[in-house]
């Protein structure tokens, strides 16, 4: 695999292409056209996201690029100081398109941050349960149970009532809430793979039980570990996006795309729909787009449907 | 069998347990009360006298047995905002919840089984797809963005709707309830269909896999070939048979419907508890966010116990398996 004379002999555009289990997997997903525009899509909105800076117009937060006068303008309005903001202006006068943007960048990086803390946790706790079983497993997969019998918002709303607002504590509240999915499907996958014969061989060797749980064990376990991690990225990006709505969420000097929404919210009513919608709608496609790409994640990988 | 009923009651009382210490620890030790709870021009004399009087002075287990007692007694504190008992408070509020719930799940039927029908029987059709389409998108909107366009489009554009609050009321039972009224039901019409669009795609879909599933089977083969009229067929033979996965799966949802009304009261301004909670957590009205976070942490755990003794009752496999 290290080998760099493989990888070049494998690239060369003389000999055939050699079928890999990459490159089967990458011809299976661009079966479904609307999996590859989801894709598409997402890559455009997470590039949007993480050059923001460069992009954007004005800089949303920087307050002396803010104008007052600026408030409230519908979208196509001239500025004061010249150029157009595309899509309107919020009450502080601040350019829609970059404070979406910013906002944009919030909500990726907490959904994803926190998806993957939680896969990390989550899937520790799955490989213990399933390797060591009986007590171990007992204790977490009650805990599991436990997680999960609670609706997602309640978990969250606990959290944050105790903890108060902030990044940080969303974030742990995320974790919180996801971490169940990971344990049961990684455990799930890992009870079967422990019976298998080359977890008997390496334990044969005599290896520790660490470097067989990450190393022989956790690989195999990874297909449905990442469908799992597609969509709960996409309700961390969702449930956060309602915490922050809610008030309950990222602080008022870091808005994410909840915030902006509830921002709008009160000038809605009176027909200036630009402050709200325009999040909203970048909102709706980043998780729409992202629940493509792992609905067609789930039928690649999952070997009950292979062909 | 008995046994372990005792043995699932006992757990579910410790879980209640440790739902109490965490949520006393956390709105307790996380932030001094006595900032919030004495003003600060009060001297010292002043202030540990009040410090006593409320107890804080006492080791944390100490204080932690009064809040226990006094939550056994059903006394949860009086909330610094409103000046009333936290738990009357919350249950002054909640008819307004369970109305908007109840109706979310009713709605959720009404809208859920007709549509999961004609997916199933029609799956290729064009409207079928659609609506398969269309609980995708139910099960992952955020629900308050969906509220924020039903208000937008239904209050705003068209008019047609209230955007906002309960209406006009009408008392039964000395309670206070919305569904009595023209007025009210058009108040809730929009809440509860917002709080009950992800159900509505949760029963359509087990709907419509329950007529894919039931559609080939011999019993209705044969009631065809009895000649029974198409429409008796799926309605008696099919729908029966359906009913009770869908029935069940709703009555769980019930307790998440619950709690998720939180998101739809915040929209539309309905003043249940969810709005409540949130409108104290904003203030930090802690015996507020205390007694509504054990009522519905306890309602939880009750709603889990009496659906676990259920199932074992009903079941055999399931009674097996935990003897195992």
């Amino acid at each position: 695999m290290t080998d760099p004379s493989h990888a070049v002999a494998a690239d060369a555009p003389v000999l055939p292409k050699e079928e890999t289990p990459f490159r089967r997997f990458v011809s299976e997903f661009a079966e479904s056209k609307l999996a590859l525009v989801g894709l598409a899509v997402f890559s455009v909105i997470a590039l949007l996201a993480i050059f923001a800076s460069w992009i954007t117009p004005q800089n949303p937060y920087d307050l002396a690029q803010l104008d007052i006068m600026d408030g409230r303008l519908p979208p196509g309005s001239k500025s004061l100081s010249g150029y157009t903001f595309i899509l309107g202006t919020d009450d502080q006068g601040r350019d829609m398109f970059s404070g979406m943007l910013f906002g944009l960048r919030i909500s990726l990086s907490v959904g994803v941050g926190s998806a993957l803390f939680a896969a990390v946790v989550g899937t520790t706790l799955g490989l213990l349960a399933a390797f060591f079983g009986r007590r171990v497993d007992t204790v977490i997969m009650r805990l599991v149970d436990l997680q999960l019998s609670f609706p997602s918002i309640l978990v969250a709303l606990m959290i944050l009532a105790v903890l108060g607002k902030g990044v940080m504590n969303v974030m742990l509240a995320l974790v919180m809430v996801e971490w169940a999915y990971y344990a049961r499907t990684v455990r799930a996958t890992a009870m079967v793979e422990r019976r298998r014969e080359y977890i008997e061989a390496a334990q044969c060797l005599a290896l520790p039980w660490r470097r067989i749980m990450f190393r022989h064990l956790l690989p195999n376990c990874l297909p449905p570990l990442i469908v799992v991690a597609t969509q709960q990225v996409a309700r961390a990006i969702a449930l956060e996006a309602t915490l922050s709505f809610l008030g309950l969420g990222v602080p008022i000097t870091e808005p994410s795309l909840g915030l902006l929404i509830a921002n709008g919210y009160q000038y809605m009513l009176s027909g200036k729909y630009w402050i709200s919608f325009y999040p909203g709608l970048a909102l709706l496609v980043t998780i729409v787009s992202i629940n493509l790409v792992g609905d067609q994640l789930r039928d690649v990988l999952n070997p009950r449907l292979k062909k | 069998m008995f046994t372990w009923m005792v043995r699932r009651l006992f757990q579910a009382c410790f879980v209640v347990l440790a739902m109490t210490v965490i949520v006393f620890v956390g709105v307790h030790v996380i932030g001094n009360p006595v900032d919030i709870l004495i003003s600060p021009e009060a001297d010292q004399a002043e202030r540990a006298r009040i410090i006593a009087n409320l107890g804080l002075d006492q080791p944390l287990w100490r204080q932690y047995l009064y809040f226990l007692n006094d939550a056994v007694h059903g006394n949860l504190g009086r909330s610094f905002v409103f000046n009333e008992p936290a738990l009357k408070l919350i249950g002054g509020r909640m008819p307004a919840t369970l109305e908007l719930a109840v109706t979310a799940v009713l709605f959720s039927i009404c809208f859920g089984v007709p549509l999961g029908l004609y997916a199933g029987l029609k799956p290729d059709s064009f409207f079928g797809r659609t609506v398969m389409a269309g609980s995708i998108l139910g099960f992952s909107l955020p629900s308050f963005w969906v509220g924020l366009m039903l208000i937008m489009v239904f209050a705003v554009q068209l008019g047609w709707l209230p955007s906002t609050g309960r209406g006009q009321t009408e008392v039964l039972f000395g309670i206070h309830w919305s569904f009595l009224t023209w007025d009210g039901l058009r108040h809730m019409f929009m809440p509860a269909l917002n709080l009950s669009l992800f159900n509505i795609s949760l029963v359509l879909r087990l709907t419509r896999a329950g007529v894919r599933e039931t559609l080939p089977m011999d019993y209705i083969k044969f009631a065809r070939a009895k000649g029974l009229s198409p429409a008796r067929v799926i309605f008696v033979h099919v729908l029966k048979n359906i009913m009770i996965p869908v029935v069940t799966v709703v009555g769980l949802e019930l307790g998440s419907t619950i709690a998720f009304a939180v998101v739809t009261e915040s929209v539309f301004a309905w003043p249940g508890m969810g709005k409540l909670i949130i409108d104290s957590i904003n203030v930090l009205d802690r015996p507020v966010i205390v007694a509504y976070l054990m009522m519905i942490v306890l309602l939880f755990i009750t709603i889990n116990l009496v659906v676990d003794i259920l199932y074992t009752v009903l079941d055999p496999r399931v009674r097996l398996e935990t003897k195992a």
